[in-house]
């Protein structure tokens, strides 16, 4: 068998695993942001103490601990008390989680890069607490966090190969079946990578350009 | 006698535009040159060109003799460089202290790296230095925590601490608060009545009058005109020294 | 809910030997792999900044590679991957190389956009003093960057740290690997993971609330 068709062939197995990884990726990108945005709203403007202090161990607990690991008490852990997650819910439920930890710090990093006379010039002019928030300060702060995001965005695609270990079948899912039935284990993992590497570069482009130029 | 310092033909070009178009004039020992000159005439170009912060396109500048930049007809590094740069104490508009070091250490710290001075003497040396800027009582702080006059004094007592044959000043009080302008202004004259060897670009006209035996009027990348600082400044005989001066007293 | 924790009071005794030995593994492997990232990225970053063209795109192209692709695929690729083509490592060392790799290119990036952060003037200021290029970087340019990176540098260790769990899916025996025994042996897997999770808070959240305390206030 030639080279390039054991590529080919190689590649149309991880093929199968594409799917899924581009579905956990983006089912988990919606949970994580729409989480962390709920997140940063109630902790950023927020009056009440109790939920602040409730949200901050929230994400000190998500930021501290391996994913690898919440993804363990979610599948295996819970499925011993009797709470059984398929391994794809699994993997969204945990990665989503995690995720709204991080953009919740990226959206509140957002909220507070501006400028304190935002709030009060719409306040002035009358806007009402909740319409400041909607209409002024959260398309800034999004144009803000977009960059930080895109980059959250690229982790998480990566991050979606650990969930192989709890049997999502994904592209290293079929990449780890595979090599157990065949010997061409320096090709399958490189192929693997650059199939990765090909789903992140268009969203990596995008922060890629926005960087300043190369020379330092 | 042999001049301190001379500069022949000194020409400098930032790709097509020249800014430096062939500039000739000694220093003798112990001489204070004031630089004076409009905006972007070349004069902080000229100074730096000096001690080779930036590399002549042409021209050649001897300190005491010695051809600074070049060895054997070849550049050279800014490696081979740095002993030449020692002789000359350069003081920058913006200061340049290093913020992770406390004020004694930024004046110590070439003593001992440099000229290799063990650390009891190189502190003395600092402390010295800094009783000359009057600045003793600042001594332990961070340069973050000073005015901007008095970093501009650390700064002259870090150049000081050099023993350099040659003080270099680019516009020392340029960046500063009015008020802040004669504490500065002030040092500088008690460095120049110790004999320092002083070349001083400066906007400050009158300063100028008063502290330098010679002024050079530079613009655009040449030396229009100079002479004894008191003649220059009062009767300048040249069209375009007479208007820059003008304009500057408005 | 005594329930729940009784199994905790009835195995303290065996687990929590095995957790600890578990638990230096982790540290043993995050503290080497972070250790020879930072020699790593700071030979990038350096290179990243030279004169020689083919350098730069080199280091630019490694640490965009590195950025679209999964630490897991890097390590399968040292562990299960090399040996194919004649390279063994064990798998601590497997892992320790495949961290260390993925993490020089952070590492890279930070320390770079630290060197850009030290005004022009700092080094100028250096060389006029007399200091060589070597001087000036070590005394005068390096000390500066090490302050403005050193709480990122801090967060990129946590993050080091957490992924250093991926090292169990290629048989190194840290903190989940060891997890994944006793689960096995115990059958008691919610109690064990939420175990292993107390242990990586344990180290992690130290580090975490120190980057907090050295990074500079957002507004100077
Ligand atoms: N790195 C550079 N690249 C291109 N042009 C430069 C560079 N540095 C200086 N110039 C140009 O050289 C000219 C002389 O600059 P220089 O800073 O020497 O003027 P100056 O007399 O010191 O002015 P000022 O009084 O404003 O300090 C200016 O037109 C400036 O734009
Ligand atoms: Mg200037």
């Amino acid at each position: 068998m030639s080279g390039l068709s054991t590529f080919t062939m190689i590649l149309e197995g991880l093929l199968a695993g594409a799917g899924v990884t581009v579905a956990v990726t983006l089912a988990s990108l919606l949970l994580s942001v729409s989480l962390g945005f709920l997140l940063a709203i109630v902790r950023q403007f927020g009056k009440r103490r109790m939920l602040h202090a409730l949200i901050d161990a929230y994400c000190e607990i998500m930021r501290n601990i391996p994913a690898l690991t919440h993804l363990f008490i979610l599948y295996f852990g819970l499925a011993s008390i009797g709470f059984r997650l398929s391994s794809i819910s699994a993997a969204i439920l945990g990665l989503g989680l995690i995720g709204g930890a991080i953009t919740c710090d990226l959206f509140r990093a957002g909220f507070a890069a501006l400028p304190k006379g935002q709030a009060e010039a719409a306040l002035a002019v009358g806007f009402t607490p909740y319409r400041t928030i909607v209409d002024i300060l959260t398309p800034q702060a999004m144009r803000i966090a977009l960059p930080s995001l895109g980059n959250y965005a690229v982790q998480l695609l990566k991050d979606t190969s650990i969930v192989s270990a709890i049997a999502a079948p994904e592209i290293m899912f079929y990449a780890r079946s595979m090599v157990t039935s065949s010997f061409q284990t320096t090709l399958i993992y490189s192929t693997v990578a650059i199939l990765y590497l090909a789903l992140a570069l268009p969203l990596m482009r995008r922060s890629a350009c926005s960087k300043p130029g190369t020379r330092g | 006698m042999n001049p301190l310092l001379s500069v022949t033909g000194l020409t400098k070009s930032y790709g097509a535009v020249e800014v430096l178009k062939g500039i000739d004039f000694d220093v003798a020992a112990g001489e204070k040159i004031a630089l004076i000159g409009p905006s972007g005439s070349g004069k902080s170009t000229c100074l730096r060109c000096l001690n080779f912060l930036e590399k002549p396109s042409a021209g050649a500048i001897h300190l005491d003799g010695e051809r600074i930049g070049v060895r054997l007809g070849r550049p050279m590094s800014d490696r081979q460089l740095a002993p030449q740069r020692a002789e000359m104490g350069m003081v920058f508009q913006l200061f340049n202290l290093w913020p992770h070091l406390s004020v004694t250490e930024n004046v110590a710290i070439a003593a001992r790296k440099v000229r290799g001075l063990p650390a009891k003497e190189a502190q003395e040396l600092a402390l010295d230095m800094l009783a000359k800027v009057h600045m003793t009582h600042r001594a332990d702080a961070s340069p973050l925590e000073l005015s901007g006059g008095q970093q501009q004094r650390v700064a002259i007592a870090r150049a000081l601490a050099q023993k350099p044959k040659l003080m270099l000043f680019d516009e020392l009080t340029s960046a500063l608060d009015p008020e802040l302008v004669h504490e500065v202004l002030k040092v500088m004259e008690e460095l120049a009545a110790e004999g320092r060897t002083m070349l001083i670009v400066t906007h400050e006209i009158a300063f100028a009058r008063d502290i330098a035996d010679r002024v050079l009027f530079l613009d655009g990348g040449r030396i229009v005109e100079q002479g004894p600082a008191r003649a220059l400044i009062l009767s300048p005989r040249e069209p375009r020294t007479q208007a820059f001066l003008r304009q500057i007293r408005h | 809910m005594t329930n729940f924790i009784q199994p905790y009071a009835d195995y303290a005794g065996e687990w929590l030997p095995v957790l600890l030995e578990a638990m230096g593994t982790t540290a043993l492997l995050s503290v080497s792999a972070f250790a020879l990232s930072l020699v790593f990225g700071l030979l990038l970053a350096l290179c990243r900044n030279t004169r020689w063209r083919a350098l730069r795109r080199c280091v630019a192209l490694y640490v965009a590679a590195v950025r679209g692709v999964p630490l897991l695929a890097i390590l399968f690729l040292l562990y299960f991957g090399l040996p194919g083509i004649g390279v063994t490592f064990d798998a601590f060392t497997a892992a320790v190389i495949g961290l260390a790799l993925a993490f020089a290119a952070q590492v890279a990036e930070l320390l770079r956009a630290g060197l850009m952060a030290i005004p022009a003037g700092q080094r100028e200021a250096a060389f006029a003093v007399g200091f060589t290029p070597y001087q000036s970087f070590t005394l005068i340019v390096l000390p500066q960057v090490v302050r403005i990176s050193v709480a990122p540098l801090i967060v990129t260790f946590v993050s080091l740290l957490k992924d250093s769990s991926l090292a169990s899916l290629i048989t190194v025996d840290e903190l989940v690997l060891t997890g994944r025994a006793m689960a096995t042996e115990y059958f008691l897997p919610l109690h064990i993971y939420l175990a292993v999770g107390v242990c990586y808070f344990l180290i992690a959240w130290p580090f975490s609330l120190l980057s907090k305390r050295l990074a500079p206030p957002a507004a100077r």
